[in-house]
């Protein structure tokens, strides 16, 4: 529907909206984040939703203690490998539309711990991650930033269509095979269908 | 040596009352005689060992503070058995300390404790110095002293925050610590960059010196803080519910905290008067009198007003700490930055961190690295007597023991 005729309508009293943006509109102003924290950055997630930075303001302070009830996952802090596990397994037990955010350096690629033994560099190895920040940590006002981001790809996905999102799929998967201890490291080091090492090209 | 001090009001327990450098306080129900709420002795699975049912807390827990992981074995709700496990956040800090220079360690050591970066940062810069014999010029020992007691203050609040919240109190106690954490961050933020991550203290001082209206800037915050410490005693020190949660839970004999090597606020708790800021005189708190608070019983409401009456004396530290500070070099001009390789030989310097015993051992060959490279968590030792402190009580309860231990994962894990 065209603008003009839309503008038309509205002064008559008749509010015509598309059923997706409704949708998206409600989905993206109510994101409830898994409460889940790491280590330090997990400090200024929780700054983020406390006084002064009010996360609530997006609609976005019901932290869920369960990934049942969450539909974000904020990678707040280091994943070592002992750690790693058990993310992906909470990723695969969030229910679709679920969303990730990395926060923090050492979620992007291990931070100021990459050279150690122990930590994962990165978690989009295992989980495909939507927003990073970087930081570290990142101020709460980063993260705030990222969320208006994610809320902005919430709007941007497509109810209907070809193009529509890929949770309406049921052949897409939505959950992702847990690494575990293998004899060296995590077995297996990485999931192919998200994460492929750069190719650099000189 | 006991001081007597007024325990029917809350807000009289941090006040001054004469010149004794210690004092000591009861809980106000047992002192009053009228115990709040009395307490049944639980069995203790008395023959019904095939329904014991074991339940394992974390890593992913919102009450376990971090990614630490308790498996409980509960007879009901009593717990019978407790495990601690760690590890899931280590990040190889000492291994990595080993292999960078001694100056690349320091921004590590920020993220062994969050809370309170410049404690370790002061804590590992005090054994560098001890290593290699520098001297911290005055100016620098003031700011020291000054960043310290903030930390220590910042901590205890967001401490009193979490506990809170681990007995039910969702949200309201601790949006009020972290309305009053920010306030400390700004400050914090003005004088290095950066709200957790300091990275300040330099062997020999510290990286750059305060900025112009800095100390205006403390002085109002430390004049108001009591405001609000008054405030969250008012609200939470005297409340029925917080202390039929408390008295009585997680008690710890002081010869148990002694042996188990138990430091900080919470072998204070337990009456054991030992503070490194009194026994090791480091720095300058020798030139600030200040009291040591002590507790009675050992459970979690003294190991809670510990807490409330330090932050009181930290202020105590801070107040003329502010006005007395004097110009000068925050650097000593001797201490050299780069190529820093001390003479072979080793030393451990310790402080009084927010939660307990911080140390740092260093084994110097001469090279840039340190030969060896190791911390003294006060967290992961405090913990290890968790079992012990909860035993036979409900698991609700064991939430609330290990809220007061005060914990920090990246220092418990390393
Ligand atoms: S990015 Fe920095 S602040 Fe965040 S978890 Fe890693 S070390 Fe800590």
């Amino acid at each position: 529907m065209d603008d003009g005729l839309r503008n038309e309508l509205s002064k008559q009293g008749v509010v015509v909206v598309k059923l997706e943006e409704l949708y998206n509109w409600g989905r993206k102003n109510s994101v409830w984040p898994l409460s889940f924290g790491l280590a330090c950055c997990a400090i200024e997630m929780m700054a983020a939703s406390m006084a002064r930075y009010d996360l609530a303001r997006f609609g976005a302070e019901v932290f869920r203690p369960s990934p049942r009830q969450a539909d974000l996952m904020i990678v707040a802090g280091t994943v070592t490998k002992k750690m790693a596990p058990q993310v992906v397994r909470l990723y695969n037990q969030m229910p679709e539309p679920k969303y990730v955010i990395a926060m923090g350096a050492c979620a992007i690629s291990g931070g100021p711990f990459k050279q150690g033994y122990n930590v994962l560099k990165g978690i989009d190895r295992y989980i495909p991650v939507d927003v990073h920040i970087p930081g570290c940590p990142p101020r709460p006002e980063a993260l705030i930033h990222a969320f208006m981001t994610l809320q902005r790809k919430i709007d941007a996905q497509k109810v209907f269509g070809p193009d529509r999102a890929h949770y309406f799929d049921a052949s897409k998967p939505s959950e992702f095979p847990v690494p575990l201890f293998g004899e060296h490291d995590l077995v297996p080091p990485k999931n192919p269908n998200v994460w492929e090492p750069a190719v650099v090209v000189r | 040596m006991t001081a007597p001090v007024d325990t029917s009001d809350p807000k009289q327990l941090g006040a001054d009352t004469d010149g004794t450098q210690f004092m000591t306080f009861h809980d106000l129900a047992y002192d009053a005689g009228k115990t709040v709420f009395q307490r049944k002795a639980q069995p203790v699975g008395q023959g019904r060992e095939g329904e014991l049912l074991e339940v394992a807390m974390g890593p992913q827990h919102p009450s376990t503070h971090g990614v630490f992981r308790m498996d409980v074995v509960l007879d009901g709700e009593t717990v019978v058995k407790l495990k601690p496990v760690f590890g899931y956040l280590h990040r190889n800090h000492e291994k990595i300390a080993e292999n960078t220079s001694y100056l690349g360690s320091m921004p590590y050591t920020d993220r062994l404790d969050y809370f309170c970066s410049l404690t370790n940062n002061w804590a590992y810069a005090l054994s560098v110095e001890k290593l290699a014999g520098l001297q911290v010029p005055e100016r620098a020992e003031y700011i020291r002293l000054i960043t310290a007691e903030l930390t220590r203050v910042l901590n205890h609040t967001c401490l009193a925050g979490f506990l809170l919240q681990d007995m039910g109190a969702l949200g309201t106690p601790l949006m009020y610590a972290f309305r009053e954490r920010e306030k400390i961050l700004d400050l914090i933020e003005s004088l290095t960059g950066a709200r957790m991550m300091c990275n300040y203290m330099r062997f020999g001082g510290c990286r750059c010196d305060l900025p112009a209206g800095w100390l205006d800037e403390a002085k109002k915050v430390v004049a108001e803080y009591p405001k609000f410490l008054d405030e969250f005693d008012a609200l939470l020190s005297g409340n029925e519910i917080l202390m039929a949660r408390t008295q009585g839970v997680g008690k710890l004999s002081a010869e148990l905290a002694i042996s188990a090597g138990i430091t900080g606020p919470m072998l204070r708790a337990s009456g054991v008067d030992y503070d490194l800021r009194k026994v090791d005189n480091y720095g300058l708190y020798s030139r600030y009198p200040f009291r040591v608070p002590l507790g009675s019983h050992g459970d979690v409401y003294d190991r809670y007003m510990i807490r409330m009456l330090e932050m009181r004396e930290s202020l105590k530290i801070l107040e003329p700490a502010l006005k007395d500070i004097p110009e000068g070099p925050v650097v000593d001009p001797k201490a050299k930055l780069r190529g820093f390789r001390p003479k072979p030989g080793e030393a451990y310097g310790r402080i009084e961190s927010p939660k307990g015993e911080l140390g740092f051992y260093l084994i110097s060959d001469g090279s840039p690295n340190p030969y060896r490279y190791r911390v003294r968590p006060p967290s992961l030792i405090n913990l290890t007597i968790l079992e012990d402190m909860c035993l036979g009580q409900t698991v609700a309860d064991a939430i609330v023991t290990l809220g007061s231990v005060d914990i920090v994962l990246g220092e418990v894990d390393r």
